[in-house]
């Protein structure tokens, strides 16, 4: 019987992966539409990912050597199992009373895993681009971790289940309205951590050649862009389950990220790349400020509460 | 199998990625391609930043026999299914450097080209109906001008070979020169 569970589990498992792949290629398209529409161009089929992905696997690809292959699984492997924590609608494949953490911690290890990987192709494009990747994540996680801090505090569990069910029986329960000024901090990183404009320091095309994805070709860059869309349903589920109080089915879940990715594009299509010290140095005061000013006024009123 | 051969290269036609090569001034068509104006990234095209990630490469322009040495790199780095757009009359027939001593004449000579844009310069729209026309020939697979490179890379080798000699340095033996001098 242990077995039959096991593995139902794990093809429920290999379903998620599906799903969350799926949605990321789509909302990657539909990105790219209202993006060419901001321009004022037709754009491509909302489908163009989907039909980037296929050619990207059918085309060959070069190695850079084991640790190049051994590193963009070590960049995937971790999406895959931060997303078995994240309640996706009611739904929750692993259940565990810190899933909050484990699911913050899998993220910062899918990046140190493509590090691993696209440094060892050698190209100096791909080793400033990572750096810069790197700095750019110590930029965001800092207020990032500062407004982790204030929903713990706030919700008294890091169990990412029950804190979606404190927030159950409308929109004056969700944590967007009780903790406003720690949604602006986590929106303003969501942007660093999807990459997008004005924080794309790392994928510069025009100006390192696309930074770690330099030496990416063939499957290898599908691989990626698989990575990618992931890191995108992972990323904007978090703050979907954090703030906008879960969802009761899919449906609804898609569609509250979509309302988190389209404010990300909207910002994209209108500002400009910064330099990385700029990047860095601003995460570090408005988002920063925002988030401890947030953590200051929950414990304050946890204290004003307690007594 | 043919089937599914079928499939991957519809794929393919929907989804190029180029990389152009601007050494001259065809460059400058490129932008008004690529934005609001004519849009080619409704056909799936959009410009990449290396040659790994490159389906497509657009060689806009003349080459002088020393680029035309990158430009062999280019070509060898990128991966499998890949085509050679050559672009102005510059990679037809010398354009108007028809006559230079350092200019290369025609493009397919040194690599395989899979369809040429005529003109001084082409507009964009000429660009974006090359890229029309290299769709529907990925798509029917007529396309193969890389496996044509590989089957007769005796005969290319050669060609870029009888070229490439004269970019030697001319001052290679610089201790003869000094002391003659």
């Amino acid at each position: 019987m242990v077995i039959v569970e096991f593995l139902i589990k794990l093809s429920q498992g290999f379903g998620i992966g599906a799903l969350a792949l799926a949605t990321g290629l789509l909302f990657g398209g539909i990105g790219r539409k209202i993006m060419a529409r901001i321009q004022r161009r037709y754009g491509p089929p909302f489908t163009q990912n989907f039909m980037d992905l296929f050619k990207l696997l059918s085309k060959g690809s070069v190695s850079h050597g084991w640790a190049f292959d051994l590193g963009l699984v070590a960049g995937f492997a971790p999406m895959l199992a931060a997303l078995m924590f994240l309640p996706i609608g009611p739904f929750t494949l692993l259940p565990s009373d810190s899933s909050l953490i484990m699911i913050v911690y899998l993220m910062m290890m899918a990046y140190l895993g493509m590090a691993m990987g696209v440094l060892a192709s050698g190209n100096p494009n791909s080793a400033i681009g990572m750096s810069r990747a790197l700095m750019l994540m110590v930029g965001y996680e800092v207020p990032f971790a500062a407004v982790i801090f204030s929903v713990y505090l706030f919700s008294k569990t890091g169990y990412l289940t029950q804190i979606v069910t404190q927030q159950a029986g409308g929109f004056m329960n969700w944590n967007i309205v009780k903790m406003p000024l720690g949604f602006l901090a986590t929106e303003i990183a969501l942007q660093g951590m999807l990459g997008e404009k004005p924080f794309d320091q790392a994928i510069a095309p025009a100006e390192i050649a696309s930074g770690p994805m330099v030496e990416l070709g063939g499957k290898y860059l599908g691989f990626g862009m698989i990575q990618h869309s992931v890191g995108l349903f992972l990323e904007t589920g978090i703050v979907v389950d954090l703030f906008l109080g879960g969802a009761p089915n899919f449906w609804i879940f898609i569609a509250k990220q979509f309302v988190l990715y389209f404010i990300v594009i909207l910002v994209d299509a209108i500002l400009p790349r910064l330099r990385i010290h700029e990047a860095t140095s601003f995460f570090w005061k408005l988002p920063l400020f925002l988030g401890i000013l947030q953590a200051v006024i929950v414990i304050i009123q946890g204290g004003v509460l307690n007594v | 199998m043919s089937e599914w051969t079928e499939i991957v290269d519809y794929f393919r036609g929907r989804s190029m990625w180029m990389l152009h090569y601007c050494t001259g001034c065809g460059a400058i068509e490129l932008p008004p391609t690529m934005t609001s104006r004519w849009d080619m990234e409704r056909f799936g095209i959009t410009p990449m930043a290396t040659p790994r990630q490159a389906d497509i490469l657009l060689i806009t322009g003349y080459l002088a026999i020393k680029t035309l040495k990158r430009v062999i790199y280019t070509y060898e780095q990128m991966q499998a299914p890949k085509w050679v757009l050559g672009f102005g009359s510059c990679t037809i027939n010398g354009g108007i450097y028809w006559d230079s001593y350092n200019v290369i004449e025609r493009l397919d000579k040194y690599i395989p080209v899979d369809i040429y844009i005529a003109g001084c310069m082409p507009r964009p729209e000429a660009i974006l109906d090359a890229f029309v026309k290299l769709k529907e020939m990925v798509q029917m697979g007529e396309a193969k001008g890389y496996e044509k490179y590989v089957k007769n890379y005796d005969w290319y080798k050669a060609n870029q070979d009888k070229v490439l000699k004269r970019t030697s340095p001319v001052l290679k033996e610089i201790e003869k020169v000094t002391k003659i001098g």
